[in-house]
């Protein structure tokens, strides 16, 4: 037993030849923020609270898909969604089509407990986070020039930046800059306490190009997010794919129908329920376990645990 | 077994006191679009087509909460959504904040078999149906007196339902018997409107889809998306079996109830009425829902904690019903 923290910032075909300065930050920002969530589990802060500021943290890092530094949708605009499930209660809340609220999760949140409903969109996200006084800012804020150009690139290639597979035309220097760095698709928190408590936070800007309108994974219960009193999870990866598979879902269920491990189900759901090149997700479970696993080149994680154990990394490990 | 089969219906929830002419107004379309599906199913029409005419009917009569008839948002407008699932290859497609287009669940399958991805929304959805031609109106079109009634005393309700809370003590030593309300979604029974309609069908080849489609919460929020959309908890289907679920939103979407029936059925093995009932019994607590469903070997199945849920079954050997109770 003990507590556990897991945290990622998106998985996807992200080259081995990523630039120290396309890689360090980031490193950088998941280091940080591991060390947030850690002190405060060690303060006692509850699961809920601790996987809300984690993602609040990694929302307002402009080098991951979510709040300032979200992908583009092909209108040049910025739709977020997030979503956020407390494990003991099952409550959740959901928000999606965000343009000016500067954290998505904390509205998520207030969703799930100011209002008799868990999933809110749109406009009537938008006037709800107004009535409610939350902080939200011009939608430039959240736009960012890397962004800018990843949507440029895309459309001149004419595609959604989904398929991480499709073979580039271009040369592989090119790939490292156009479509690998692009796959960055939201950010997570997982987390139990020493009391079992367990809780899971999600939050994205979607995909680069998307369809103004189009909601991915991340808001919705057992796709992209799931916590109950057996485990917490949050996925990344093609959106399309974690919604037919129930991803997070499908962890926890494989481990109370089949009875197996949080380690083997996550690994069942990843090999078994979703394509290659499409997956990737963080879980913890109620008695402090970890997992982090991807079927994609890599995935941006962080975790630890406490017995002292802690990882941050985006390719497989060498142990794997 | 083996065979096709197909389920319908019209929401879980239903008024103990409605009075008997709609209750009978209820079962005649329930059977009209039951023998719709029929009709197709015996022409060989894969699953997922057909879920797909049976919901655009129950879209198109005012009598049940979906398409025209649906329920009001608090400020009197319709927002609808809907979601399809084809068995076969687990492909999806939804939308919420449909306003103008006239059958949601047909958007739905655009979105599923047109576009890169899965879930279209407000605007976005709107724009999409327009690109690719489909039939709009007016919100107006969706919307009946009798809901606008309703809404009234939705709204009314909601500043009178602290008074359901009072102590009825006194009045039980008065020897006074108090109809204790029944309630869902925070509403008298009499004033909720059943969300949702949804159809469930494994076709000859057993393969299975399913379909459900809303106007969502009586007075509710702009905006507010419920379980109906929702893949997992409203609607799923994959290679086992085919699943719509409908009643208090909230509680589906936590129980993530659609999924966990083929997942009861995929890791536990059981059979489709014991996942079923598995889901309402276990997945539920407090939380008020019902459920259709239908496996690939042309079983039927349904499930509810409710009071009542509107529906019909019908398989290729005969065996056909409509209920209410």
């Amino acid at each position: 037993m003990g507590w556990a923290i897991a945290l990622h910032g998106g998985a996807g075909n992200i080259p081995l030849s990523l630039p120290p300065e396309r890689r360090l930050p980031r490193e950088a920002c998941l280091r940080h923020c591991l060390q947030l969530g850690v002190d405060a589990l060690k303060s006692k802060k509850s699961p809920l609270d601790v996987v809300e500021l984690v993602v609040r943290e990694l929302e307002n890092n402009p080098h991951f898909n979510a709040g300032r530094g979200s992908v583009l949708t092909n209108d040049g605009t910025v739709e977020m969604e997030a979503c956020i499930m407390d494990g003991n209660t099952t409550k959740c809340g959901a928000v999606s089509g965000l343009t000016t609220v500067v954290n998505a999760i904390s509205l998520a949140r207030l969703v799930m407990e100011r209002t008799p409903h868990i999933y809110l969109g749109f406009d009537g996200a938008e006037a709800f986070a107004r009535e409610h006084g939350v902080e939200t800012l011009d939608a430039s804020h959240f736009i960012t020039p890397e962004n800018i150009e990843r949507l440029k690139q895309a459309k001149e290639a004419n595609r959604v930046q989904i398929d991480y597979t499709q073979p580039m035309q271009k040369n592989e220097k090119d790939a490292a800059t156009t479509d690998g760095d692009s796959q960055i698709g939201t950010v997570g928190c997982v987390a139990v306490d020493n009391d079992g408590n367990l809780a899971a936070a999600t939050s994205t800007g979607g995909l680069v190009n998307k369809m103004v309108g189009r909601i991915g994974d991340t808001p919705i219960i057992g796709a992209g997010t799931y916590a109950n009193s057996l485990c917490a999870v949050s996925a990344t990866g093609k959106g399309e794919a974690i919604i037919r598979g129930t991803v997070a879902r499908d962890v926890a269920a494989i481990m109370e129908f089949k009875g197996l491990s949080l380690e083997e189900a996550a690994a069942c759901v990843v090999k078994e329920r979703v394509p290659k090149g499409k997956v990737g997700l963080v879980a913890v479970s109620a008695t402090g376990e970890v997992t982090m696993p991807f079927n994609t080149t890599g995935m941006f994680r962080a975790c630890a645990t406490e017995d002292g154990y802690s990882e941050i990394a985006i390719w497989p490990s060498t142990k794997e | 077994m083996g065979g096709w089969a197909i389920a319908v219906h019209g929401g879980a929830g239903v008024d103990p006191n409605l009075p008997l002419h709609r209750q009978e107004e209820a079962k005649q379309v329930l059977a009209r679009c039951l023998n719709l599906g029929i009709s197709a199913l015996r022409s060989s029409l894969p699953a997922v087509d057909v879920v797909e005419l049976v919901v655009r009917e129950l879209e198109s009569d005012p009598v049940f909460n979906s398409g025209r008839g649906s329920a009001l948002t608090e400020k009197g407008t319709v927002e609808m959504e809907a979601s399809i699932m084809d068995g076969k290859g687990r492909r999806c497609g939804a939308v919420s904040g449909v306003t103008t287009v006239k059958n949601p669940v047909s958007l739905a399958r655009l979105v599923m078999d047109k576009s890169p991805h899965s879930y279209l929304a407000f605007s976005g959805a709107e724009d999409f149906a327009r690109l690719h031609g489909v039939e709009v109106v007016d919100n107006d079109y969706f919307i009946t007196e009798d809901n606008r009634g309703m809404l009234k005393l939705a709204k009314e309700a909601n500043t009178i339902m602290f008074d359901y809370r009072i102590p009825t003590v006194l009045l039980d030593t008065c020897g006074a018997s108090v109809e204790n309300p029944l309630q869902m979604n925070g509403l008298p029974i009499s004033v909720y409107a059943p969300e949702t309609v949804g159809c469930v069908v494994v076709d000859g080849q057993g393969r299975c889809a399913a379909a459900t489609s809303t106007g969502g919460l009586m007075n509710k929020m702009c905006g507010r998306i419920g379980d109906s959309p929702l893949i997992g908890a409203g609607t799923y289907a994959c290679g086992l079996c085919g699943v719509s679920c409908t009643g208090e939103g909230e509680a589906i979407i936590r129980g993530t109830l659609a999924r966990d029936v083929a997942a009861v059925m995929e890791y536990k093995g059981l059979g489709l009425q014991a996942a079923v009932d598995f889901v309402v019994k276990e997945r539920l607590d407090e939380g008020q829902a019902g459920m259709i469903a239908v496996s690939q070997n042309g079983e039927v199945a349904c499930g509810f904690n409710t009071n009542g849920m509107f529906r019909g079954f019908a398989t290729e050997d005969g065996f056909i019903e409509v209920g209410i109770w």
